[in-house]
């Protein structure tokens, strides 16, 4: 006996709001299900393990009545780095140029900012060393670096056809063997007792806090400057993407590359474009994690920001508001992850898990957006009503 | 040169090599048949972590490699399930592969212990070497060749084996055959769907097998991040070997020969940074790729698999 019901695939030809909503939510409750049952099969009560990590993301109502807004401030740090490799994923995969290579952008970035907090005070003695002349030279700077590190591999890329892939997953580990050898050799502080890490930046170079600027500061915490030009480029990058004529062509390159070819868009020009414009976010990222936290280079750099910006970029269905807000749900499992295993004992790598898991879900759930399943039973011989024989 | 040196070198260049030359074969295998799996390095270190535990609770390091090498094929089903029938973009779900093995084997790492507890530092079973009598002691090679342990060992078989079935037999053929034209192969009556997930299953069983070889062999035990990016090479190892589970070994060695090198450095205490020499792999793949996509000639003999990344949806075959 052959099994009674036949699965269907068909393609939408509309997709309304409610799907388009509907899916993903429902992927990441799926997704939450499983991580629920992973949870119960190690020992943990599931409902209980969520509410703890939200707590620890997001903090509760009493504390926040009381002015502790200390869980929140760290989910936003967390989540700053995020939201810049997550921008710089979405705008390379807006037309569909693989950029894995964000971590190596990002670790390249923070090598920058660093040669200009360390050694630029030193060799332009005459320049003010004040903040608002040492943080401009650190922004672009980082940006200038990631965007080579980036430059690099779309150039092989248009010139050459190099595959973009392996290329940016190369640059990665080049870039991260570079920053390892730097703060364990060259650039290792002579005054730090062996302890591998670059000498502590001098302090105009610093990203200012939340806690030392007007208003902001009843946020308190570690939160810094870098949040708020995560945010700005994310909405500049909206307005490129979204508002101008380049946007458009890159968005049309990712859509039907055939068909931007012959309306006279030029693939060459927009891939370095993007490239530019992506690795150049990815290593503000750098900068910010160590102008903005570490005031030093030390190890800690390369936890994975890039990929983790890949599945924020790809959540956020490439769309630069929506990945700050993916970001900042991707650093609240981060954060509530870690307080897990001081309030439960639990391993801070469940929030590993979960991520894996979301992603996973989102994107097999995906085809219900784009397909209508259609259940049919086979094996009936009464035709359907009003159906021709 | 010294002969000793050599020798060493070569033996080590073996040891450090094998697990890389188990996955290539494995990736190669999904890559012909059309599909791209990126979830590699996600697929090992759950080989690693599983078949760790698997060989500690049993004290039985062979069926530490069964369980390594079942957990692999899982992990690969559910890339081949979200790409082939679900029809998710290859590189996002392999990606997501490798974010969700790493994150559970670390997570598994710490609870799958004694007691629930950690698995990192404990010492268990691990494969011992088997020197064949007389062979072992050949000049040169005796030691980097038969002086190992059974993984190493199988590649004798797997890799012949491997290349003898990719070219010289119908399935190899029709294998080839549905990565090329997956349309062409429907028409002819070759079942795209079933090869298509049989073989993304093989590579992570593979790449499983691999996995375990490290946590059982090359380097005993549970530590985080004890593939350290090795799926990424294996990725890389694919296009070196040009698709050919033969050329597989070649740049496994070399990989490998890298490993050693810088053993053989750090032991005399040369000053050459180790961090420039771990970047030659990587820079040397580059250049291969850049020679193997600038030569057309070579380029449409040892290319890239036609189909490879692009799905096949039969009701929209065009």
């Amino acid at each position: 006996m052959t099994f009674p019901w036949k699965f269907e695939l068909e393609r939408r030809l509309e997709v309304s709001r409610w799907v388009s909503w509907g899916v993903p939510t429902v992927s990441v409750l799926v997704a939450f299900f499983f991580g629920g049952i992973i949870l119960s099969l190690a020992g943990a009560p599931p409902i209980e393990t969520y509410r703890a990590m939200a707590a620890g993301a997001f903090g509760s109502i009493s504390e926040w009545v009381d002015g502790n807004f200390f869980a929140v401030t760290e989910t936003l740090v967390r989540a700053t780095p995020l939201i810049f490799t997550g921008l710089a994923v979405a705008m390379a995969f807006r037309m569909l140029f693989w950029n894995i290579g964000t971590e190596g952008q990002l670790v390249m970035g923070a090598i920058a900012g660093t040669w200009v907090a360390i050694y630029l005070p030193d060799l332009l003695p005459w320049l003010p060393q004040t903040r608002w002349v040492y943080i401009p030279i650190g922004i672009i700077a980082a940006t200038i670096a990631g965007a080579t590190w980036a430059f690099i591999p779309a150039i092989m890329k248009v010139k050459l056809g190099v595959d973009e892939i392996i290329s940016t997953l190369m640059f990665n580990y080049i870039a991260i063997l570079l920053y390892q050898q730097l703060y364990t050799g060259p650039w290792k502080d002579p005054e730090g007792f062996g302890f591998p890490g670059s000498a502590l930046f001098p302090e105009f170079t610093w990203f200012p806090k939340f806690s030392e600027m007007p208003v902001l500061n009843v946020l308190g915490g570690r939160i810094h400057l870098g949040f708020v030009l995560a945010v700005l480029v994310a909405g500049v990058l909206w307005v490129i993407m979204d508002k101008t004529r380049r946007g458009y062509e890159v968005r049309l390159l990712g859509e039907n590359t055939n068909a931007a070819k012959y309306a006279g868009i030029s693939v060459v020009r927009n891939v370095l474009f993007v490239m530019i414009l992506s690795g150049g976010v990815a290593g503000m990222a750098g900068l910010s994690e160590v102008a903005g936290l570490g005031h030093r280079l030390q190890a800690g750099l390369d936890v994975g920001n890039g990929f983790t910006g890949i599945i924020v970029a790809w959540l956020a269905k490439l769309r630069p508001w929506s990945v700050v807000i993916v970001a900042i749900l991707m650093a609240a499992l981060f954060v509530g992850g870690d307080q897990l295993q001081i309030s439960l004992g639990l391993p801070a790598s469940i929030s590993g898990v979960l991520q894996g898991a979301i992603l996973i879900s989102v994107l097999s759930g995906d085809v219900f957006t784009r397909y209508r399943l259609k259940v049919t039973r086979i094996g009936v011989v009464a035709p359907a009503v009003g159906e021709e024989a | 040169m010294d002969l000793d040196l050599v020798t060493s070198i070569l033996a080590i260049a073996t040891f450090a090599g094998a697990s890389l030359v188990l996955a290539t074969i494995g990736e190669i295998f999904t890559e012909r048949v059309g599909i791209l799996n990126l979830g590699v390095e996600g697929m090992m270190i759950m080989g690693a972590v599983t078949g760790f535990a698997a060989a500690y609770r049993t004290n039985n390091v062979w069926f530490g490699v069964l369980i390594a090498g079942i957990v692999g094929g899982l992990m690969a089903l559910v890339h081949a399930f979200a790409t082939i029938t679900l029809r998710a973009d290859q590189i996002v779900s392999g990606l997501a592969i490798t974010l969700l093995g790493t994150g559970l084997a670390s997570f598994l790492g710490q609870i799958l212990g004694p007691d629930g507890g950690a698995l990192v530092g404990l010492t268990g079973p691990k494969f011992t070497k088997w020197p064949i009598p007389g062979l072992s002691s050949l000049p040169l090679v005796g030691e980097g060749l038969f002086n190992q342990d059974p993984i190493v060992y199988s590649l004798f078989v797997v890799v012949p084996v491997s290349w003898f079935f990719l070219y010289k037999t119908r399935p190899g053929l029709y294998l080839r055959a549905v990565g090329e034209s997956a349309s062409t192969s429907d028409a002819v009556g070759v079942d795209v769907f079933r090869r298509r997930y049989g073989y993304t299953v093989l590579g992570g069983v593979m790449a499983g097998i691999a996995g375990s070889h490290l946590s059982l062999s090359y380097t005993p035990g549970w530590t985080e991040n004890l593939t350290g990016g090795r799926g990424w090479i294996v990725i890389a190892l694919v296009i070196f070997a040009t698709w050919n589970p033969a050329r597989a070994v070649v740049g496994a060695w070399l990989f490998g020969g890298v490993n050693a090198i810088q053993f053989r450095l750090q032991a005399e205490g040369t000053n050459l940074p180790s961090s420039i020499l771990n970047m030659s792999p990587y820079i040397l793949t580059i250049v291969v790729l850049v020679l193997i996509t600038r030569t057309d000639k070579l380029r449409q003999t040892i290319g890239a698999p036609a189909g490879l990344g692009i799905p096949y949806y039969r009701e929209e075959r065009g």
